[in-house]
């Protein structure tokens, strides 16, 4: 593989391999944005990948308020899945379970897309009978009596089939520490990008994972070519110095603000150099015959 | 394109019907089969023509250049377009309208927007009576879209509503939204004595606590809720209001518990 270096850190010239998702948006509000947060870490949580969680969900951006519909502040999730069925089922599970238990919570459309979802369409039930059904401004708005007054939620949002689900880049550094600093530097530049979610933990994978396994029904295994304790036992993909890999994943409205997220978090880990950082930026693929879209990191450099 | 304008040439003589003035209607209609309209309501059969100088090509839009307390029925049944008219009107205009805008620079009579199912109506000016009320034997009055009152409206306003939005800005008569069955009525300025009167559901949305009240409506406290930021910024997005309504944590009464008792009385809280 050829190799492109950019203020001493290598990037492989490789490419991410990415996948065509169904995907949806809400805006969730509260008295306060600590509030608003707390729903929306509350519904985002338990969904990192869709193959153990059912959807991958996240923060997109906090809203000021006025940029909110109700005048407070909030913030934007996403869902991602497979299916628009599963994208539902989840999305009112979720809802349900973790945005109108939270205090003070509202919760609106955060998509235009193709098809609606319900939101309050499915939830105005929990009202037995004292949900208010509201019609204004071309738009339909379920108020549910609870405990703290009310939670007011919008009847639907949109769904989009454009979204792409997978992209990503595997940081190699020296040590844990700065494979660390790397992945948050680049998840910090990767948040201001609209559009966009890292379903994992705070945004980084540390366990990234290979197609199949050698026992029977394991659907992924250790990435053991990028890990580096089986440096010596495995072909490895790791050069002697190198002693941890972590990923960024990422999941974009659009394929646009898939490539605009990695561009973000390749400048800024470029940026921050090898010394603090990755010695190297490589991507996951799978040959490119599995994803429909491809990410190459030459295209998206500084 | 300048808009099909009918210029008053002078005060009719008797009450007219104009629900022949529509856009819908007159698209592609020449002037000479406009002006040969009847529009009287008496056995003099007179026409469009006797009281109007006929100008513009636009027929969706159409403006009434000089009104009249005897323009009956103005824009009743329009479903697109709009119209304007410069003065006053008589009773039921927009009656039925399912559509389009049409806007009064004056004041107009009863039964203003009596069924409207859509589209918006704004008056400048008072509106009579029963504004949005059915009419006799109907079962009910405005099913969607918006009438705006920027004056004051008569007894009655907003009868067995059933959807929509009507906003009045300068007060109301008694029994503001009589046997209202759901919708939002909004009114800053005094509001006369038993506002949802026999209300099923539906929205009440005031600047004030009522002066007189049914017995049958109970009080709701004054819970936080998001629903009236949502409202006070759609009120001035549309440019209805100017500044908030409710604010956070308005009073709620609730009511009317003589009927089906799901509906509400909102109302700025006075601290």
């Amino acid at each position: 593989m050829q190799q492109l270096i950019r203020n001493g850190v290598v990037i492989d010239d490789t490419f991410a391999e990415a996948f065509g998702m169904r995907a949806t948006a809400i805006i969730i509000t509260a008295p306060t944005l600590k509030w608003a947060r707390q729903a929306a870490i509350t519904m985002t949580g338990f969904a990192t990948s869709v193959i153990g969680c059912g959807c991958e969900a996240g923060i997109d951006m906090d809203l000021s308020e006025t940029e909110t519909p109700d005048g407070r502040p909030g913030c934007r999730v996403m869902l991602f899945a497979m299916g628009t069925d599963e994208l539902q089922k989840q999305l009112k599970t979720r809802l349900g379970q973790c945005v109108l238990t939270s205090p003070g919570s509202a919760c609106f459309a955060g998509l235009e897309g193709s098809a609606p979802l319900d939101l309050g369409s499915a939830l105005r039930y929990f009202g037995d009978g004292w949900q208010i059904s509201k019609k204004f401004g071309g738009r339909h708005y379920w108020r549910v009596p609870v405990m703290d007054g009310e939670f007011l939620c919008e009847a639907t949002t949109g769904l989009t089939k454009q979204a792409v689900g997978g992209g990503n880049m595997l940081l190699l550094a020296a040590d844990w520490a700065r494979a660390l600093k790397a992945a948050e530097t680049a998840v910090a530049a990767i948040e201001k990008v609209p559009g966009v979610i890292m379903p994992f933990p705070g945004g980084i994978v540390r366990s990234g994972s290979k197609v199949g396994g050698k026992y029977k029904g394991m659907m992924a295994s250790t990435n053991d070519a990028f890990a580096p304790t089986l440096k010596g036992a495995v072909k490895t993909a790791l050069e002697p110095g190198t002693n941890a890999v972590l990923e960024i994943v990422i999941d974009g409205e659009t394929s646009d603000a898939v490539s605009d997220a990695m561009r973000a978090g390749l400048k800024a880990v470029v940026k921050l150099g090898p010394k603090q950082g990755a010695l190297r930026i490589s991507a996951g693929n799978y040959g490119g015959k599995l994803g429909k879209f491809h990410y190459h990191l030459r295209e998206l450099l500084p | 394109m300048k808009p099909l304008t009918f210029r008053l040439l002078a005060e009719p003589g008797e009450r007219l019907d104009l629900s022949a003035l529509v856009p819908d209607r007159l698209a592609g209609q020449p002037v000479s089969d406009i002006a040969a309209l009847p529009v009287g309501t008496t056995r003099t059969g007179v026409k469009v023509g006797d009281l109007f100088r006929i100008t513009g090509k636009d027929a969706s839009s159409l403006v009434f250049d000089g009104g009249s307390r005897r323009f009956d029925q103005v824009g009743a049944g329009m479903t697109s377009g709009s119209i304007r008219v410069v003065g006053d009107v008589g009773f039921r205009a927009g009656r039925a309208m399912g559509g389009g805008t049409l806007v009064i620079e004056g004041s107009a009579g009863e039964e203003l927007g009596s069924g409207l199912s859509g589209g918006r109506i704004e008056v400048t000016g008072n509106a009579g009576d029963r504004l949005g009320a059915p009419l006799a034997g109907e079962l009910q009055g405005v099913s969607g879209g918006t009438i705006v009152v920027r004056g004051k409206a008569g007894h009655r306003a907003g009868e067995k509503m059933r959807r929509g939005l009507i906003a009045v800005l300068k007060g109301c008569g008694d029994h503001l939204g009589l046997g209202m069955i759901a919708g939002t009525i909004v009114v800053t300025g005094r509001v006369g004595a038993m506002p949802g009167y026999l209300m099923k559901r539906g929205s009440l949305l005031l600047d004030r606590r009522p002066d007189v009240l049914s017995p049958t409506f109970v009080d709701g406290g004054n819970a936080d809720i998001a629903f009236s930021g949502l409202f006070d910024r759609f009120l001035i997005a549309e440019k209805i209001l100017d500044k908030p309504l409710l604010g956070t944590a308005p009073t709620r009464i609730c009511g009317d518990n003589a009927v089906f008792g799901k509906g509400e009385i909102m109302f700025r809280r006075r601290r």
